[in-house]
């Protein structure tokens, strides 16, 4: 079974660095590894063959029995060529520290922020991380982690502000 | 109010100018003003903190997540049936096409085909939808500006429509009538009836809405030129549907990658030149005769047929079976409380809502349960790029910015 | 027949003709002029919306006009569901409202979360304001909403204004 044409193209350029090329339903994915992320998403965007000047989502997956707990999934589009391509990595938990893409594509800035504030996964040379969904000084943790309980850990029913209100 | 952080900026008159040595010099400081949760234009609970200097903006920031509900946490806890509901009340205006999305995206992991007549209807009920949501968009862009009037009788027309829901699938607003695999149940011909009244009534109420605004000389004052953005910038930030088509680029997702019946209906795309809010306002009235031409079309082209698919281990039975058959209570039993076996592996799966591009990234493991359910909202994005489009503009513009970029709260904050 | 009895109540502390009437006087002006706050969250906001548009006009009971600043109005009409981000908000607002003030709660996820039983939702906006009227419904239809604030009417009409209501008044009170 052949290729897919971007996969080849992606698999001629980068020897080292790319961990898995899989397409499935017709969506094309590269997994990457971390040092590699900047400059595989460089060439897709600066390449005239690869033209991918439009960021779909950013996003992160949470899987615990791995090594490498946290994966983030960038999906991007080509409104020039029509052709879509998702990029993925790996970071462990002790050390889960990405390169943040926002200098190529301005869009990146709010939905880095998401997965922070969501997986606590921490973006370098992102020009503002903090919280964006939940209030700055949200303590229980990150939600969408697989350890962390849907019901939160009790934020939800304590109003310390009720005990300023005047009788 | 004023603020610990503020900036002074002492200005001296030129030295060249006559009357340097007499004139005092003048201070002025900048203010932060708090757009809090609770306004009449923030189309929902969103917070901006503006910097202002004077009148002119220097830099907003956005604060969101006055409406997180934890709807992604909540897709992990229950099958890929369950969450149909929660997708409604994402983009609340129109909640149909959230369904609708979703729908595509499951159906896309399991490779399921749709049968076509259920194809055209969701397409014609997608339109309508798409009728009510800019509808609502061009009342509350109007009564952010000031043009009272224009929401009254763009609500008088989507009580209409809001009454073929009713009679549709029982409810007004957050319906849930899309299915995996195809619909709840078959247009009746009472519904097809009014639909086709509707399309005769309505162009005339379009330009009876144009009239109030295309040459108001308000209007274009406080829209022609407002919110510029460049269609390079659109693209690197994201930015997708009449917003983006406003800056001159046409990606509209039912012409970039056609789904469900677009491929059959003969219909064009808005496309803007100067990237401002006029620009977006005319493409999104322009959307409503393109949108009833569309649905035209496809009550003309539609055959009749099965309107859900043929997967029993995945789709619904017919709820008038459920009631009187016993293995087909087993069966909705079954797919609702322990879902069906999606197969392993990940999509992403992208429909053009009225908003702009609505995205699904769904990862499974196999089972009932989505692994991780991603929604890529619209305006989300979109409010990533409300600082650069807000600079420089005056602080009343920034309610007219709301209204361009059409955020809505449910959607943004998830 | 002892129309006038100033100042005497029966045991089941029934007004007398003068206090009562002017009771009755003050509490219709109350109901007829509820002003109602712009306090749409979420989805239901929407059919407040279509409450006050022309087909279901809510102006005619005269809870027509909606402001903007919780100094100016009486009712707040928790439309949405309550995140516990937005709940300090909420609470600000409700203090900054002037008494008598009047809360109704619209919709399932003000009346108690809804289907979001979730991290950040608190379960039902009562846990931190006192809410008088509960509509339900997801999203109530706008008809439901006009019942609610009908209810409410009936509610204010029944309150007392120049005295206290006798405790032992209050167990027995339908309202």
């Amino acid at each position: 079974m052949s290729m897919h044409p971007l996969l080849q193209r992606i698999q001629q350029t980068f020897s080292v660095g790319i961990t898995g090329l899989t397409e499935w339903r017709g969506d094309v994915a590269v997994t990457v590894s971390r040092d590699k992320l900047h400059e595989v998403a460089q060439f897709l965007h600066d390449d005239p063959g690869m033209d991918f000047d439009y960021i779909v989502h950013v996003s992160s997956v949470d899987w615990p029995d791995d090594e490498e707990r946290f994966e983030v999934v960038w999906e991007f589009y080509s409104i020039r060529k029509r052709q879509r391509i998702r990029l993925k990595t790996r970071v462990p938990e002790s050390d889960c520290v990405v390169d943040s893409l926002t200098d190529l594509w301005k869009g990146a800035d709010f939905m880095e922020r998401e997965v922070f504030d969501m997986m606590g996964i921490r973006f370098r040379n992102h020009p503002d991380l903090r919280r964006i969904l939940m209030p700055d000084d949200y303590t229980e943790g990150y939600p969408l982690r697989k350890d962390f309980p849907l019901r939160g850990k009790g934020w939800r029913d304590t109003f310390e502000f009720l005990d300023e209100v005047p009788k | 109010m004023a603020f610990e952080d503020q900036r002074t900026t002492v200005y001296k008159i030129h030295p060249e100018h006559p009357e340097s040595e007499t004139l005092p010099t003048l201070r002025t400081e900048e203010l932060l003003l708090n757009m809090g949760p609770q306004h009449p234009s923030t189309h929902g609970v969103l917070k901006v903190i503006l910097e202002l200097e004077g009148e002119r903006l220097v830099k907003s920031t956005p604060v969101m997540g006055y409406l997180h509900r934890g709807v992604e946490k909540l897709a992990e806890d229950g099958t890929y049936h369950q969450f149909i509901p929660h997708t409604d009340r994402l983009d609340y205006v129109c909640a149909m096409y959230n369904n609708f999305a979703y729908c595509r995206a499951v159906e896309k992991l399991l490779n399921l085909q749709v049968p076509e007549r259920a194809e055209y209807l969701r397409t014609i009920v997608a339109e309508v939808q798409r009728i009510i949501g800019h509808q609502f968009w061009l009342s509350a862009q109007a009564l952010d500006i000031g043009a009272m009037t224009v929401f009254f009788y763009c609500f008088r027309d989507r009580e209409i429509l809001l009454d073929w829901f009713d009679e549709l699938c029982g409810a007004r607003l957050t319906t849930s009538w899309y299915r995996i695999g195809g619909i709840e149940r078959d247009l009746t011909p009472s519904l097809i009836d009014k639909l086709k009244q509707f399309l005769d009534y309505f162009p005339p109420k379009i330009d009876e809405y144009q009239v109030f605004l295309e040459k108001n000389r308000i209007w274009l004052g406080r829209t022609k030129g407002v919110a510029v953005i460049s269609a390079e910038d659109a693209v690197n930030f994201g930015l997708s549907g009449p917003v983006l088509r406003g800056s001159g680029v046409d990606y509209d997702l039912r012409k970039y990658e056609p789904y469900s019946a677009y491929p059959k209906c003969e219909f064009s795309v808005p496309v803007g030149k100067n990237g401002d809010t006029y620009d977006r306002y005319w493409i999104r009235v322009m959307e409503l005769y393109e949108s009833v031409k569309i649905i035209r079309q496809c009550l003309e082209q539609m055959q009749d047929g099965p309107i859900m698919a043929d997967a029993p281990s995945v789709t619904l039975p017919p709820k008038e079976r459920v009631f009187t058959n016993l293995e087909s209570m087993i069966q909705q039993f079954k797919l609702f409380s322990q879902g069906f076996d999606a197969p392993p592996g990940e999509i992403y799966c992208g429909t053009e809502a009225h908003k702009g591009e609505l995205g699904f990234y769904i990862v499974s493991t196999g089972g009932g349960k989505p692994y991780r359910l991603k929604i890529r909202a619209p305006s989300f994005i979109h409010m990533g790029a409300f600082d650069h489009m807000a600079r420089g503009y005056m602080i009343s513009d920034a309610c007219t910015i709301f209204g361009t970029y059409d955020v809505v709260m449910g959607e943004c904050d998830r | 027949m002892g129309l006038i009895q100033l100042g005497r109540h029966d045991k089941d502390g029934a007004p007398d003709v003068i206090t009562g009437s002017l009771e009755k006087a003050v509490n219709w002006a109350r109901k007829g002029s509820l002003w109602p706050m712009t306090f749409g969250l979420a989805c239901c906001a929407i059919e407040m919306m279509a409450a006050v548009s022309s087909r279901y006009d809510m102006d005619r009971f005269g809870a027509g006009v909606f402001r903007g600043s919780p100094r100016q109005s009486d009712l707040m009409i928790v439309a949405g569901t309550v995140c516990r981000r937005m709940a300090p908000v909420i609470r600000k607002i409700y203090d900054q409202m002037p008494e008598p003030k009047y809360v109704i709660a619209m919709g399932s996820c003000a009346t108690s979360g809804n289907i979001y039983d979730s991290y950040p939702v608190v379960q039902g906006v009562d846990r931190f304001i006192p809410v008088d009227i509960y509509v339900p419904g997801c999203p109530p239809t706008p008809e439901a909403l006009l019942d609610g604030i009908l209810k409410l009417q009936e509610r204010i009409m029944l309150k007392r204004v120049f005295v206290t209501q006798p405790e032992q008044v209050k167990a027995n009170l339908k309202v």
